[in-house]
């Protein structure tokens, strides 16, 4: 697919937990339509990257630019950047006290400020498509994994986000559970989201990503197609971290 | 499904012979509780009755002539307490989820709010009701920037003030109970700070303490009797000039009973409460 203009621009990122440098300089450019896999050990920042784009971490160093917008700059209002990215985390993190259709209007409705039909329409197409609408006044707790963290990618996708980050989805899931969730981030990728993806699942990262980066000591230590990256690395560190997962497996 | 089916209609002899065993069980402890109560009254009754003092306290504090006639009184007064509850109530949900917020707040720049939430809560939790309704059923009329007060909202601002503190510690309590993913949630939905507490912490939060607060709640309506102390014409008031009246205590026992049928549906109702919560709860650890 021809890349469009750059919707997410990262340049020199740095952050530290105390001692802990955790992001060392982070370039890195998302353009519009890509679907980008971050990959890299337990504990090597991928989420605090994640965390880092949405705002919900405030960097040491660096700058961030959505749709060209340096959103790192303190001047700028978070709750409308936060509006405009859609994460899905590990644990889905669906609010228990809600229906399954209030879960996924939320945003629509007090942010966005729409009426409660208008959120409600698209919120029950969307659950229509991946198929629970039946589940739509149910309670998350009644859902099984899968169901619940495609609730959370439709809760993410409703107000039509221009940035996907996707925090490790399937991690949490049985595995007879990751096909359901893989599938439908297939089909957003297929609708032209632009996405930024940690995943452990290489196979799937082989499938539905444009370019693999692999994260190390805090640096991007490759970046490239998947058949690069994960067929071919040219690094060690790559070599030793995707043998080390092989031989798990 | 069909299962399920299966089963109510076939039930094996064994089951049948355990079912009966049980219900002959259950019978027979229901009868033993009965008589175990029987007994345990008769005893007191006998005790009581046998006591010298016995027939004079009979007169002084249940003597139904009296009971009846200082019910109106006495139950004039019980409206009061209602009201000041009433308010006292709403005064304090709302102080209490100020004070709450302020104490689970993380930023450096709200320090000092925090410390003022700390120092309030600990306070105000450690100094007995009596001494809250002297320093400040007193105090503050005695400033007289304000007027005359009118007493009942004394006692009201009395009882707020000390309660506030008690249920914010349950409240925060509630708060940290929240996974902070909760919030990432909401943020990261676009959703300002107020909005991820109003819509996302804050009904989780109290959903968990609930039967903290109906503790707290009942405990109120008790602790509502004391402002008389400030000069509300309540219940326990009434009740004791109908006793400077007759020198009969029957009005205070009937102000007794009158509490106890004021807080009595809170009481069964946080107990059905905390039961359904528990059974859920051993529910959801067995799946
Ligand atoms: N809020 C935090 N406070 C302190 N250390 C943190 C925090 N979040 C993450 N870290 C540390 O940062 C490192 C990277 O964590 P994380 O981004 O979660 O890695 P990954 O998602 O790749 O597993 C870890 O060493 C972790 O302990
Ligand atoms: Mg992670």
């Amino acid at each position: 697919m021809n890349p469009g203009a750059p919707v997410l621009q990262l340049a020199g990122i740095r952050k530290s937990f105390g001692p802990n440098q955790v992001l060392r300089g982070i370039d890195l450019t998302v353009h519009e339509h890509e679907v980008v896999a971050v990959i890299g050990a337990s504990g090597s920042g991928k989420s605090t990257l994640m965390r880092a784009i949405n705002l919900l971490e405030r960097v040491d160093d660096g700058q961030i630019f959505l749709s060209g917008q340096d959103i790192s700059d303190p001047r700028v209002k978070e709750d409308l950047v936060r509006a405009q990215i859609g994460v899905v985390f590990q644990h889905y993190n669906l609010f228990p006290h809600m229906t399954v259709l209030n879960n996924v209007t939320l945003a629509s409705r007090v942010v966005r400020k729409l009426s409660r039909e208008e959120a409600e329409a698209r919120g029950m197409e969307l659950l229509t498509r991946i198929g629970i609408a039946e589940k739509a006044k149910k309670y998350p707790d009644q859902l099984s994994g899968g169901q619940q963290q495609r609730v959370a990618i439709v809760r993410a996708i409703l107000s039509d986000p221009i940035l996907l980050l996707l925090d490790e989805i399937t991690s949490a899931l049985d595995p007879q559970l990751v096909g359901e969730v893989l599938d439908l981030v297939m089909e957003l990728k297929l609708a032209g989201k632009t996405i930024l993806m940690a995943t452990h699942e290489m196979e799937f990262a082989r499938r539905a990503a444009d370019r693999v980066i692999f994260l190390h000591e805090g640096r991007i230590a490759e970046d490239g197609p998947p058949a690069q990256v994960l067929g071919n690395p040219q690094q060690q560190v790559t070599r030793d971290f995707l043998s080390r997962l092989y031989n798990f497996s | 499904m069909f299962n399920e089916r299966e089963h109510e209609r076939f039930i094996s002899p064994i089951e049948l012979q355990r079912r009966e065993y049980r219900r002959m069980k259950t019978v027979r402890s229901v009868l033993i509780s009965c008589a175990s109560f029987l007994v345990f009254s008769f005893l007191i009754w006998w005790i009581l009755s046998r006591s010298e003092g016995w027939e004079l306290v009979r007169k002084m504090y249940f003597d139904p002539k009296h009971l009846v006639a200082s019910a109106p009184q006495v139950f004039k007064g019980i409206l009061v307490n209602l009201k000041i509850l009433g308010a006292a109530l709403v005064g304090t949900a709302v102080l209490s989820t100020l004070l709450a917020i302020t104490r689970t707040t993380k930023s450096a720049a709200l320090f000092p709010l925090r410390l003022v939430s700390l120092l309030y809560t600990s306070i105000f939790r450690g100094l007995p009701m009596i001494v809250v309704l002297y320093l400040i059923g007193f105090g503050i009329p005695g400033l007289n920037i304000f007027g005359r007060i009118d007493k009942n909202l004394i006692g009201g601002i009395c009882i707020t003030l000390v309660y506030s503190a008690y249920v914010a510690e349950v409240l925060r309590a509630g708060i940290e109970a929240i996974h902070p993913s909760q919030r990432a949630a909401a943020r990261s939905l676009g959703l300002s700070h107020t909005q991820t507490l109003r819509i996302v912490i804050l009904p989780q939060a109290i959903r968990k303490v609930v039967p903290a607060l109906m503790n707290d709640f009942v405990a109120m309506q008790k602790d509502v009797g004391l402002v008389s102390v400030v000069g509300a014409v309540d219940a326990v008031r009434q009740a004791g000039i109908y006793t400077a009246k007759t020198f009969n205590y029957s009005s205070y026992v009937f102000a007794g009973l009158m509490f106890i049928c004021m807080s009595l549906p809170f009481v069964l109702l946080t107990d059905w409460y905390a039961a359904k919560v528990r059974r859920r709860e051993q529910m959801e650890g067995a799946v």
